[in-house]
């Protein structure tokens, strides 16, 4: 449903993005999750057509947003940073303005007005001033807007930023009920992790304009939770090096949960070695493979970007949620 | 056609549900209501002297009183029209809702013009409550009707032109003020640049004269219908538009 190729985004000579290529199948709810200005925004406005790529193409429901940017709207739901809304219009007003807009038919417009007002929580407020309304009530709007048309794709820029934790959580359910309702493919940005782990399938990890990882939730969490990964190079002593046997060696050593062969070249090979949980396997890696008679030409620990990334992710939760924590 | 409907009735609902058209309404009542006023009592003035003479010959109402006023009225333009149009996109980019307008399946010339034409309705509605001063000259006298439509036309053509440079230079800030001033400043200086031809017949002066709204716009004070003073306007609008169209165009690609 999304596919973006090699997608680069420069502001002058700031790069903002960086080259990033990624997926997302219909269907899938992705949570794009990086630290404050890792380029979530900004690959999420070339994605609404906001701004045009500097390099590398993004196809939404197989249209290009450079090449068929009107036919792109028409399939996405689009709730930016903070809601884009007219203080001085009502909320049925607003919603109805909004969904003849992205082309809802002025036959169906109250039937949807009715429908996104009611799933989103907001029909008591459908005749309120959007000026009036509370930070939450305001957000809700906001997301009623994105689906008032029932995109193919939803596009939610921090959709919980700056709510209080009831809030937070109402929203969340909401974005799972859109998620089950199963018509929509929905990217979500967010620099709180938990929030990824409650909501999404799938998490693309983007820092500094460069995508870090994109794996499932459970993979993730698993690779990042106190285990350690470790790239092993295992040289042979005299010529050919059975690969198969030196992967059996290293699966044997005490803590260590998966051994993946990256490459093998004749007398030598690449290995990627996890650990369990919390256990220190680098000294009896390296032991064993020097018993058995092999070269340790590398031992190196992997991710640890991903690593920094995870603990400044976890430590920003931390921080929202302490009792003052309204961010930005 | 039916997004340029949209956000018309849109932009023009925002302007009668918030003060702004209706403070504008009353302020320019009151001025424009000043102005009525004393040229009547001029009028008046010199039909007293003109009678204690014993010239009892008629004094032309449209000359009189109808063509100073909308001469007037074309200056308080200067002042009513930046206020109208600033907010037009300065607003949307300092609220985020531009964000909308751009990722919704619409063109931007869609939006451009519907903005506008918002704007044009709203300048026109403030002046129709002129109107509702010079109909009491039909009461009271007998002014050709014709002059005064044409002196309309022209009103509302020189403001759609400075609506549209008006708007293009909300494209350039987010902040309303800034456009507020720019515009003024402008129509402003496209007012007055007519007064180079006073003071010396250069060809600059020529060329900078005819760049002049007031060059253009004083013949329809006359009740004179001039196919060369409309293309002006409507070139001016055109242009106005265009630059707003690649000024929003450009939005995209500067962020």
């Amino acid at each position: 449903m999304i596919k973006v190729e090699g997608l680069t985004k420069r502001y002058g000579r700031t790069l903002a993005v960086n080259n990033i290529s990624f997926e997302v199948d219909k269907g899938q709810v992705v949570g794009f999750l990086g630290p404050n200005g890792a380029g979530k925004t900004t690959t999420m406005r070339v994605l609404t057509c906001f701004l045009p790529p500097t390099a590398g193409t993004a196809r939404l429901a197989g249209y290009d947003v450079l090449e068929q940017p009107l036919e792109v709207k028409r399939h996405i739901g689009y709730l930016p940073e903070t809601p884009p809304l007219y203080p001085e219009m009502e909320v049925a007003e607003y919603l109805t303005f909004v969904g003849r807009l992205k082309g809802v038919s002025g036959a169906n417009i109250a039937r949807r007005v009715d429908e996104v007002a009611g799933l989103c929580a907001i029909g008591d407020m459908r005749d309120k001033l959007i000026g009036k309304l509370s930070k939450g009530y305001r957000q809700r709007v906001g997301l009623a807007q994105a689906i008032i048309h029932n995109p193919d794709v939803l596009i939610l820029d921090e959709p919980t930023a700056g709510l209080d934790p009831k809030q937070i959580i109402e929203t969340r359910e909401l974005i799972k009920d859109l998620a089950k309702a199963g018509a929509h493919t929905i990217i979500l940005s967010t620099h709180i992790l938990p929030e990824v782990e409650q909501t999404c399938e799938r998490v693309i990890i983007i820092n500094k304009g460069q995508l870090v990882a994109t794996d499932t939730v459970e993979n993730l969490t698993h690779r990042l939770r106190g285990s350690e990964a470790v790239a092993v190079e295992v040289e042979s002593r005299d010529g050919k090096l059975d690969s198969a046997a030196a992967q059996r060696r290293l699966e044997q050593v005490a803590g260590v949960s998966r051994v993946v062969l990256k490459e093998s070249k004749d007398e030598r090979a690449m290995f990627e070695v996890e650990s369990l949980q919390k256990a220190a396997i680098r000294g009896d890696l390296a032991r064993a493979v020097v018993e058995s008679g092999w070269n340790l030409n590398e031992l190196r620990p992997l991710a640890l970007s991903l690593e920094e990334i995870f603990l400044e992710l976890t430590s920003a939760e931390s921080a929202t949620a302490a009792p003052a924590g309204g961010e930005k | 056609m039916k997004n340029i409907w949209l956000i018309y009735r849109k932009e023009l609902r925002s302007y009668f549900t918030s003060p702004i058209a209706y403070t504008i309404m009353a302020l320019y009542a009151l001025i424009f209501g000043f102005f009525f006023y004393s040229a009547v009592k001029y009028f008046q003035q010199v039909a007293m002297q003109a009678q204690a003479m014993g010239r009892g010959f008629p004094m032309n109402i449209n000359e009189m009183i109808v063509r100073p006023v909308l001469m007037n009225t074309s200056v308080i333009g200067l002042f009513l029209i930046p206020m109208i149009c600033m907010r037009l996109f300065a607003e949307e980019k300092r609220s985020g809702t531009i964000e909308l307008l751009m990722t919704s399946p619409v063109r931007d010339i869609e939006v451009i013009l519907g903005k506008w034409l918002a704007a044009v309705a709203l300048y026109a509605t403030i002046l129709l409550v002129s109107a509702v001063n010079l109909t009491f000259l039909f009461t009271y006298g007998k002014p050709d009707w014709k002059p005064i439509l044409i002196g309309y036309l022209g009103l509302v053509l020189q403001g759609g032109a400075l609506l549209a440079i008006g708007t293009f230079l909300s494209t350039l800030t987010k902040n309303q003020i800034i456009a507020g001033v720019a515009g003024f400043c402008v129509s402003l200086l496209l007012w007055v640049l007519e007064w180079t031809t006073s003071f010396e017949s250069t060809p600059t002066s020529k060329v900078l004269g005819y760049l002049s709204v007031v060059t253009h716009f004083e013949p329809f004070t006359k009740g004179v219908l001039d196919s060369k003073d409309v293309i002006f306007f409507v070139s001016a609008i055109f242009l106005g538009l265009f630059l707003t169209a690649r000024s929003t165009e450009s939005l995209r690609w500067r962020a």
